[in-house]
């Protein structure tokens, strides 16, 4: 019962959250200088008098603000988001087109960081002066300094034009004929370089910490018994310390979302990977601002689904936090 | 310490010392040289700033001049790192990208620092309601994506350095902010602010000349790493193009310069080797200050 009303409460803010999304798009909507209708139009080339005020009847931009706002509150709700006139497409079907190369990137991103992050981070703090531990604490300075536009051009001058072990860009490779498999396993190249490019950042992150939180765990008192008891370190790692250290780990990564998709966002454009990101940088390119804002909700939209699921995560690692 | 000629003065000075009380920044000081990484980084920071300074005045070079054929690899031809796509003198770009980079860097910590101190201070000062309202302010800017969001910023209110510099600071205030409140939260129930209240004085007071100045060694370690990140920001937004037209900087040279480098990947190796060498410093120098000025780490 306890857990259902915590669940409810936090589906409750995240929808709040949602809503000032909208409002602060709204908002900067009509703060941005210049004529909203002309903003538009500008993405088409321009328009002529009488294409501005079908604009602004469209977008009832001759309506009062506040049943504006409404007006595009409710819209959202139906799935609406405005029309691209760059792209000629509505702008939810230009983003459900789009969304899944990102949530590629940035799950599998993620995933490979936590589980490389945790793995340097656990056998680090067992060997605590082995070259592991030295190099964990030199990653995590170079994956925090290097920015990673950087890293994945020198990663792609490397790999795929000195070597040409893997795919300049794109994400799939059109002449590839057959059935599922072979489909699936130019998938799995052209995603090689991005992935890790994307993921350097946060291994490090992840490394760092797991290593201090396994450290920590392992000076325990708890710890101390069970190796009284005489059970095996691989035991009282792999068993007992791991999931007691994962917890501010996981807390961690939930809180990285924001920052993978920003990250993902430059990834995508060195890879050309066609990913809400490049839609992104082509729609301010083409000016086009109703797609600009509704990526800007979508991808609030994925961050705060994925804090959602750390949460729950975080809950199902760590009985201290469902405790609370 | 290899020095022997001045071993007598020193130990006079520490046992004067140690009779009169060091001055808490003198402690600093001398954690901070301690740690070597961090010295080096102080002091490579403090040469990539008088480059920045005084190296556009000396290189005079232009770096929007078309000075070359392009292409030229780095050493040959008189151009130390080469010349660009269009025949630009990437040696010329790195000078007064390092002013920008430095400029926008420190601006936006700046900005980042004063609204995150602000709201921190005021949540964890007044808590109740007022620490309710903030703190879900700044969970809903954590929410939001910073580089889309920014990218937003700029690209609706116009590429001109005042506007970059207030997309990456609005966007990356929430970690001051949650450092400050954590702090004021931990020191306004010390007793020392209690006899502060109780001998009279007012919240504004309190606030700023009671517990800020206390508060302030991991706000500055997190300053310091913010700079590394808002160069890093800029980095972003202008190799993706977003930034002002009229300046040179490091990511403008690497995203312009990105379709050539099959030919000519010198082009944006250098202005990531900068990029890269600046943010290592400053993350040196603010792990340095960690040590300066957190005791209680002083002990691992």
């Amino acid at each position: 019962m306890n857990f259902l009303n915590t669940l409810l409460q936090r589906v409750l803010w995240a929808a709040l959250l949602l809503l000032a999304v909208l409002v602060l798009n709204f908002s900067m909507m009509h703060l941005a200088p210049g004529d909203i209708a002309d903003t538009i139009s500008q993405s088409m080339g321009g328009a002529d008098a009488e294409t501005l005020a079908q604009i602004r009847s469209d977008y009832g931009l001759d309506q009062p603000l506040i049943s504006q706002l409404g007006d595009y509150v409710g819209k959202v709700f139906r799935f609406d988001l405005g029309y691209s006139y760059f792209y000629n497409q509505p702008v939810t079907r230009l983003i459900f087109e789009k969304l899944p190369a990102t949530l590629l990137l940035v799950i599998t991103a993620q995933i490979l960081a936590l589980i490389i992050g945790v793995m340097l981070g656990v056998y680090s703090a067992r060997n605590r002066d082995g070259w592991v531990s030295h190099f964990v604490t030199f990653f995590a300075l170079f994956g925090y300094s290097a920015p990673v536009f950087w890293t994945g051009i020198l990663l792609l001058i490397a790999f795929s034009l000195k070597i040409p072990l893997f795919p300049v860009a794109g994400m799939i490779d059109v002449t590839v004929e057959g059935g599922f498999i072979p489909k699936f396993l130019d998938l799995l190249r052209h995603m090689v370089l991005p992935v890790i490019t994307l993921a350097s950042i946060f291994i490090a992150l992840y490394s760092r910490l797991c290593r201090a939180s396994m450290m920590e765990v392992l000076a325990t008192d708890y710890i101390r018994t069970a190796k009284s008891k005489g059970i095996s370190d691989r035991e009282i790692i792999y068993k007992h310390a791991l999931k007691n250290s994962l917890s501010p780990v996981i807390t961690l990564a939930g809180l990285q979302f924001s920052a993978v998709i920003s990250g993902a966002v430059l990834v995508e454009t060195v890879f050309s990977w066609p990913g809400l990101g490049t839609l992104a940088l082509q729609s301010i390119i083409a000016r086009d601002t109703p797609t600009i804002l509704g990526i800007l909700f979508f991808s609030a939209l994925v961050v705060i689904v994925g804090n959602l699921l750390t949460d729950f995560a975080l809950r199902f690692v760590d009985p201290r936090v469902r405790g609370l | 310490m290899s020095d022997t000629s001045n071993d007598g003065a020193k130990s006079s000075v520490t046992e004067t010392n140690t009779i009169k009380a060091r001055h808490p920044a003198a402690d600093a000081i001398s954690m901070f040289v301690k740690n070597r990484a961090a010295t080096v980084a102080l002091f490579v920071l403090i040469l990539i700033v008088i480059t920045g300074i005084i190296g556009p005045m000396v290189y005079t070079t232009d770096p929007f001049d078309m000075v070359w054929a392009p292409f030229s690899p780095p050493g040959q031809e008189g151009f130390l790192f080469g010349t660009d796509y269009l025949g630009r003198d990437i040696l010329a770009g790195i000078l007064h990208g390092t002013r920008v980079s430095l400029l926008v860097g420190l601006s936006a910590a700046l900005m980042t620092v004063f609204i995150g101190v602000t709201v921190g201070a005021l949540a964890g000062f007044f808590r109740g309601w007022v620490e309710e309202v903030l703190m879900r302010i700044t969970e809903f800017f954590q929410v939001l994506p910073t580089l889309l969001f920014s990218m937003v910023i700029v690209a609706l209110f116009g590429p001109t350095l005042p506007i970059i510099t207030i997309a990456i600071g609005v966007v990356s205030w929430p970690a001051v902010a949650r450092i400050t409140r954590a702090e004021f939260l931990r020191i306004r129930e010390l007793e020392y602010v209690t006899a502060s209240r109780a001998s009279g004085s007012k919240n504004a007071k309190l606030m700023f000349k009671v517990i800020l100045p206390n508060a302030l060694p991991p706000i500055i370690v997190q300053a310091a790493l913010m700079v590394g990140s808002a160069i890093l920001f800029e980095a972003g937004l202008s190799f993706l193009g977003l930034t002002d037209p009229n300046v040179v900087s490091w990511g403008q040279i690497i995203g312009s310069n990105r379709p050539y480098i099959l030919d000519a990947s010198y082009t944006v190796t250098f202005p990531g080797i900068a990029i890269f060498i600046t943010v290592l410093c400053l993350s040196l120098v603010g792990d340095g200050l960690n040590d300066a000025l957190n005791p209680k780490l002083r002990q691992r």
